[in-house]
């Protein structure tokens, strides 16, 4: 079916938003940038709850198009919306929260989830007749994604909706949305700062600054990408990479992973042998020796090229990207380092990483 | 203590728990529409009208009952529409006393209403909508019912503040036993008439009320908070 397709211009305040992007129909878009950069506000213009002029067309139909002046009000558009603060009902239980998308849904797209069966799917169950009151905030984000996947949206709209929980709480909900998602086939818009959560959750990526789109396309790519650095974020910059298992040694607790042709160790890799995952290196853990260095810690080490050093001024550091055979990965080192051992593009260089985070099965 | 007993003091106490009641009504129908204006529009004008909904709180009852006079009176639209009815004049009748005392009591319901109102913000009902629900549905299934504590807060006020009445009713209604004499004007003509025993059960009576309802306020309020 048809993807979605979006542009807004217009001024909310002193904050100017114009931007326009295409995305797939069956995937997991990211919009990511810096806080205040328009995410929300995207978000906002494709629900119906905020009006800039331009276009939302879901699944071949106009939710708002300026030039044949259609405007659906958001009851009549059907984006679920999952905010960043879960906003149960307060005056309904868990049960009656579910009930009220459910008992709303539009026939024409029924997907067909009874209360209890999305309960069951993100153990919810045990919390039906309790007051929102009670819960905790992954309680309450489960429950509020599954009022908004019950209501049978056309398109999820999710708003750094796990801003605020522990990590383990995070990746448990975040692969619990994952599994439904693709089961109910519905794409999904999500708005995060947060590199970790662009890893584990996006097929597609719009990086966005000042109300506006810098660059579009896979997280590989534009996490590659050195240029983009300013909106991505030096802290966590890093790339994002698809390995598959090997092997998993029991003795040590490691499994072994092949990444461009290149043997790699993990601490045990919650996926099974052939199986291919994505990893996040971030370019500060990674390290470059011109030598293989030996009586080391660090398990691994990649051969690779350099192709491109940029430098900061204003920093110590400089970004460089090391291709490794197929894949790219980054490293921030020092200038000095840069100068002292002579680096360059084309240099040859072994790539010492210190920690890889692995985030989700391809 | 006679007066107590007697048909006269009988009538005013009902009358006055008629009046306190209907009035309660009117204001709860009145009130919600403007609390929710009130609460939610960007308007320019919406301080204005706040004040203009206050206003009986500072103005003394005299001057209220004055322009409600001339408005409810024979010349006024009261006298207009009173004239539908076979009637010359809304002053000095019930249905006079109802509208005065819901103009009178309007900002005991109108802010406790709204505070509750706003208290929310706009975020359910932008989830109500996105989850499919129209304002009027949301504003039935969410907003009131989120409202709820500042609504029954807003009906114990009305309601009592009603039956605490005095300049407004004696300036609009007079003194008319089983029409317009309520209670508080009922113990100020005992007063005057030197009986101050009856007068006392009266005001007891009135107090220990005035008590219970104040109690009962605090316990919504409590439970509001448990919720």
């Amino acid at each position: 079916m048809g993807a979605i397709s979006f542009a807004a211009s217009g001024t909310k305040g002193d904050f100017t938003l114009d931007i326009g992007f295409d995305v797939p129909a069956d995937r997991v878009s990211v919009l990511f940038g810096p806080s205040g950069c328009g995410k929300t506000t995207v978000l906002r213009c494709i629900a119906g709850l905020e009006k800039l002029n331009g276009h939302v067309i879901v699944a071949g139909r106009a939710w708002q198009d300026d030039a044949s002046s259609v405007f659906l009000p958001p009851h009549q558009r059907h984006a679920g919306y999952v905010f960043q603060e879960a906003s149960l009902f307060q005056h309904l239980c868990v049960a009656d929260n579910l009930e009220y998308g459910r008992k709303r849904r539009r026939p024409a797209h029924d997907n067909g989830l009874s209360v209890a069966e999305m309960a069951a799917m993100l153990d919810i169950a045990h919390l039906l007749d309790r007051k929102p009151g009670y819960l905790s905030g992954g309680e309450r984000q489960r429950v509020a994604i599954g009022r908004a996947l019950l209501s049978s949206p056309q398109l999820l709209l999710l708003d750094e909706p796990f801003t605020g929980l522990d990590r383990r709480i995070k990746k448990e909900i975040i692969e619990r949305f994952l599994d439904i998602r693709k089961r109910l086939g519905i794409p999904a818009l999500y708005v995060s700062h947060d590199m970790a959560e662009v890893a584990a959750l996006a097929d597609e990526m719009i990086l966005m600054a000042d109300g506006r789109k810098v660059s579009q396309g896979s997280p590989a790519e534009i996490f590659e990408r050195v240029e983009l650095q300013p909106a991505t974020g030096r802290f966590e910059a890093g790339s994002l990479v698809v390995a598959r298992v090997l092997a998993h040694d029991e003795r040590y607790g490691l499994s072994r992973l092949e990444l461009a042709g290149q043997a790699m160790f993990l601490p045990g890799v919650d996926a099974a042998v052939g199986e291919e995952v994505r990893l996040r290196i971030r370019a500060r853990d990674v390290s470059l020796a011109l030598t293989r260095p030996g009586d080391i810690s660090i398990r691994n080490i990649l051969v690779g090229q350099i192709t491109e050093i940029v430098g900061e001024p204003d920093t110590a550091f400089a970004e460089t990207v090391v291709d490794l055979g197929d894949v790219r990965i980054r490293a921030r080192i020092t200038r000095m380092a840069v100068d002292e051992l002579r680096l360059a593009a084309g240099s040859k260089v072994h790539a010492l990483i210190k920690s890889v985070s692995f985030d989700r099965r391809v | 203590m006679p007066d107590l007993t007697s048909d006269a003091t009988g009538a005013a106490i009902w009358l006055t728990l008629q009046l306190a009641l209907v009035t309660m009504v009117c204001l709860l129908l009145v009130g919600t529409p403007i609390a929710w204006w009130l609460a939610r529009s960007k308007s320019r004008f919406r301080d204005a009208a706040a004040a203009v909904v206050a206003l009986p709180l500072i103005l003394p009852p005299t001057v209220l009952g004055f322009y409600l006079l001339i408005v409810l009176g024979p010349s006024g639209p009261g006298g207009w529409i009173a004239g539908f009815a076979g009637a010359r004049t809304l002053a000095f009748t019930f249905e006079g006393l109802v509208i005065g005392s819901v103009v009178y009591s309007l900002p005991f319901v109108v802010q406790p209403i709204r505070n509750a109102f706003e208290a929310f913000g706009e975020r359910p009902l932008e989830v109500a909508s996105t989850l499919g629900a129209s304002p009027w549905n949301a504003f039935f299934t969410v907003a009131l019912p989120l409202a709820r504590p500042g609504f029954v807060t807003a009906a114990i006020l009305g309601f009592a503040h009603t039956i605490g009445e005095f300049g407004v009713v004696l300036m609009i209604g007079g003194n008319i036993p089983g029409e317009t004499r309520v209670l508080s004007v009922a113990i100020y003509d005992l007063v005057e008439n030197g009986n101050w025993a009856a007068a006392h059960w009266l005001s007891v009576g009135l107090v220990v009320f005035s008590f219970l309802v104040i109690v009962a306020m605090f316990m919504v309020g409590r439970n509001k908070d448990e919720a």
